[in-house]
């Protein structure tokens, strides 16, 4: 296949060449166990430290603050079950919503059955959740609130600074985490200022590689450690440093963060070129908002009349690469937790496909997936089930 | 070492007459086959009318015996144990220790049976039987002697050694591998056709396979659902050269030439076609499908017969008069059935329509087919220059790059 437009960023991402050249010096050379006490230990637990001070440089905290997991699912895990043992005393109530991400969502399953009690908030047909209803749902033993940043699947932003306050306004004691898998490399996020003490990031999703999560915890934020082990990471997170990972998450996440307006700037650019493009057809649906009131890389459209699976292997021949639902979440299809939550109509339901580009999109990518959606989407509609 | 050898017994093979010999070489290759991936040294011997496999080193017994339960033709696996010819007083403690050890719970009634192969042994098979039995009886008191239905049975066969042996480990039955030719199977993502491939297999026929896909309507995960399921067969009978077929054009082009309620029955045509140009191609000496009377639209009585019309060859329909329920057992007994279960679309339901004729004749779908004359030809050989090949062997998967290749390789 000649041509390749990989438009699943929010799946996962190309590695910045960067990243990918300095892990190869991690393994090839530096390759010493952080904990170790000789200088290939110091070399390494130097990336480390380095890259704890990037992270704190970006989100505005102190580098004890950062701790480094193997995947946003681990982050969200150590984040929901952590707090809950360790607030236990506190109360036994959990508040979410209902488009979170599987590791949430399953995750408070879990807590369930461990005898927690969890709220689910619904949200609007854009997929945002109201502030007052998550400030109406925190009770005096509400341990703490899940919202993720950036809906993976149509791009919602969930107003995460109000929610804080409306938490905090509500219950201080209450913890408030923030699952910004989606959101981080993409927008600015002060925790301390949008009063968010607990943070899920990921490597893979902001071009590093896969293997590789971050936790953002709070001053004073209390938390029980799920793993158990050697002791690193103030025993909070046990198992040796992935020391090329956390060192290439950081170059990424520097380099985005560098270029940060920018880029944000070219890919609502890019975003509503598509939309415009693509809607010139008949029957095109765009799910959630649009513009900036929208994650400036997620597009998530419905093709009436078209099978998404079909039109993604019809695009995949093209060299097109795309996603039906929540690629990450799971190999089958399936119907969509956020696009049954924002009330999506049935008949769209299998037809809704999410187009995910990142910093590395090009405008003629966008126009080669347009003009052949163009081309296929017609012939599509002609041979159906009947 | 507790076995020394393995009395492998087989049943049909042993009344084929003049070509017996040829099914017991075939099970001789099939075993030294199977037992090429098992840890330790093998030697798999005939004699007087039976199969050896000699254990000249350690090894591990469950793998060996889990290996041999694959092997078509096998009706019993017997783990032996050997011993030097000794007079009857040691041999009756060496039988009482042996029957000990394989039975730890003793509350059982037994009957001895000798064969007495060296006649100069000093007391024939019927004194042999009744001394050992009554050793057996005096070390385990618990047990008792039941002549004509005893729970277990106790073998011993006096040869130039001596050859003790209890349990009977149940094999497939069946024919070995390679012994009745080979056949082309109509592979497809469900329940039925690795079912009826086994099936096939099991009286002795290698199997090739045909896969159609249908992208973008199928995907490639369909495909490898395919392979995976050919992976799994292919443990009993050994490697599988699937042929993947791309048959979406022909798919679309009687979509939109024929009546949609005939679509399915046209399209199994074709797929008929293409598979017995295929196994043609490869001396294949017969079709197999998973079909069962009246299970969907195309598989009743009159559906199977205009299918079956487009062949020469012989169609082998294994399942055809199985219950769902049947071959659902079967396909979690070979393993098949929860990779069968996978969801991805293949393309038999891509655009099945709602209420597909059921009792079509072979005049009207002839005339129908009619429609496609213009570029049919064409489409059907562009098909099978789509044909990639993947041998597929237990879990490794080699692609062809050119039917030559295969070719080349004695096919």
């Amino acid at each position: 296949m000649e041509k390749e437009v990989y438009l699943d960023n929010s799946a996962t991402t190309k590695c910045f060449s960067e990243a990918a050249e300095l892990m190869n010096r991690i393994y090839l050379t530096d390759y010493g166990n952080p904990s170790s006490m000789h200088h290939k230990g110091v070399v390494a637990e130097n990336y480390i430290r380095g890259a704890k001070q990037t992270f704190a440089d970006i989100l505005k905290c102190s580098p004890r603050n950062i701790y480094f997991t193997s995947c946003g699912t681990e982050s969200d895990n150590l984040a929901l079950i952590g707090a809950a043992r360790a607030n236990r005393r506190a109360g036994k109530h959990l508040i979410t919503t209902k488009i979170e991400h599987p590791a949430i969502l399953e995750t408070m399953k879990f807590l369930q059955s461990e005898g927690y009690e969890v709220t689910y908030l619904d949200v609007d047909e854009y997929g945002r959740v109201d502030p007052g209803a998550v400030y109406d749902a925190v009770r005096d033993d509400t341990i703490l609130v899940s919202v993720m940043h950036t809906n993976n699947e149509i791009g919602a932003l969930e107003p995460v600074a109000q929610i804080g306050e409306a938490v905090k306004r509500k219950n201080p004691g209450t913890l408030f985490h923030v699952d910004a898998v989606q959101g981080f490399g993409k927008a600015l996020i002060h925790p301390k200022k949008m009063q968010i003490d607990l943070l899920s990031a990921s490597g893979h999703k902001i071009h590093s590689p896969k293997g590789v999560g971050l936790l953002y915890i709070g001053d004073g934020v209390k938390i029980r450690n799920i793993i158990y082990g050697g002791g690193q990471q103030n025993g909070m997170r046990s198992g040796t440093e992935n020391v090329a990972g956390i060192a290439a998450m950081a170059l990424s996440a520097k380099k985005l963060y560098d270029q940060l307006d920018e880029d944000r700037e070219r890919l609502y650019s890019l975003k509503q070129f598509f939309i415009d493009e693509v809607t010139k057809l008949d029957g095109v649906h765009v799910n959630g908002l649009q513009g900036t009131d929208s994650a400036p890389h997620v597009i998530s459209l419905s093709f009436e009349g078209v099978r998404a699976e079909v039109l993604l292997h019809a695009l995949e021949e093209k060299g097109i690469y795309v996603s039906a639902g929540s690629a990450c979440a799971s190999n089958h299809p399936h119907i969509s937790d956020t696009l049954l939550a924002i009330h999506t109509k049935e008949k769209l339901l299998d037809s809704t496909l999410r187009f995910s580009t990142s910093v590395l999109t090009t405008k003629e990518e966008l126009q080669y997936t347009a003009d052949t959606l163009q081309e296929l989407i017609p012939f599509l509609r002609r041979y159906t089930r009947q | 070492m507790r076995y020394h050898a393995f009395l492998i017994k087989y049943a049909e093979i042993g009344i084929k007459g003049k070509n017996r010999y040829l099914f017991e070489e075939k099970l001789c290759d099939q075993i030294k086959l199977a037992l090429k991936r098992c840890e330790g040294k093998f030697r798999v011997a005939r004699t007087s009318g039976r199969v050896f496999v000699y254990c000249d080193e350690e090894y591990d017994y469950d793998e060996v015996v889990g290996s041999l339960k694959l092997v078509f033709g096998i009706v019993g696996i017997c783990p032996v144990r050997i011993m030097d010819v000794v007079p009857p007083v040691e041999l009756k403690n060496a039988a009482a220790e042996f029957f000990g050890e394989e039975y730890p719970d003793r509350h059982l009634s037994f009957k001895i049976h000798t064969r007495r192969l060296v006649k100069n042994y000093p007391i024939d098979s019927m004194e042999c039987n009744a001394e050992l039995g009554e050793a057996v009886l005096t070390a385990y008191p618990e047990t008792h002697v039941d002549v004509h239905h005893p729970e277990v049975m106790l073998y011993v066969e006096i040869r130039e050694r001596i050859y003790l042996y209890s349990h009977i480990i149940p094999g497939p039955g069946g024919l070995p591998i390679g012994s009745s030719g080979k056949a082309m199977l109509l592979l497809s993502g469900g329940i039925d056709s690795p079912v009826a491939g086994w099936m096939v297999a099991k009286r002795g026929m290698k199997l090739d396979a045909t896969y159609f896909n249908a992208p973008p309507y199928t995907s490639e995960r369909a495909l490898q659902k395919v392979i995976d399921l050919a992976s799994i067969v292919s443990r009993y009978t050994g490697p599988i050269y699937l042929h993947n077929i791309n048959f979406t054009e022909i798919q679309l082009y009687i979509y939109e030439k024929c009546p949609h309620d005939e679509l399915t029955i046209i399209m199994r045509r074709y797929m008929m076609r293409i598979a017995e140009t295929i196994a043609k191609r490869t001396a294949c000496e017969a079709l197999i499908t998973g079909e069962s009377i009246g299970q969907v639209a195309s598989q009743t009585t009159r559906s199977l017969a205009v299918t079956n019309e487009v062949c020469t060859l012989p169609v082998f329909r294994p399942l055809i008069a199985f219950d769902k329920e049947d071959i659902i057992t079967i396909s979690k007994k070979i393993g098949t059935f929860d990779t069968s279960i996978l969801p991805y679309e293949d393309c038999c339901t891509i655009f099945v329509a709602k209420h597909p004729v059921t009792k079509p004749t072979a005049e009207v779908i002839r005339r129908h087919e009619q429609n496609l004359n213009e570029k049919i030809d064409e489409m059907v050989q562009r098909a099978l220059d789509t044909d990639e090949i993947l041998v597929v062997d237990r879990g490794h998967v080699r692609r062809l790059k050119a039917r030559e290749d295969m070719l080349q390789e004695g096919q």
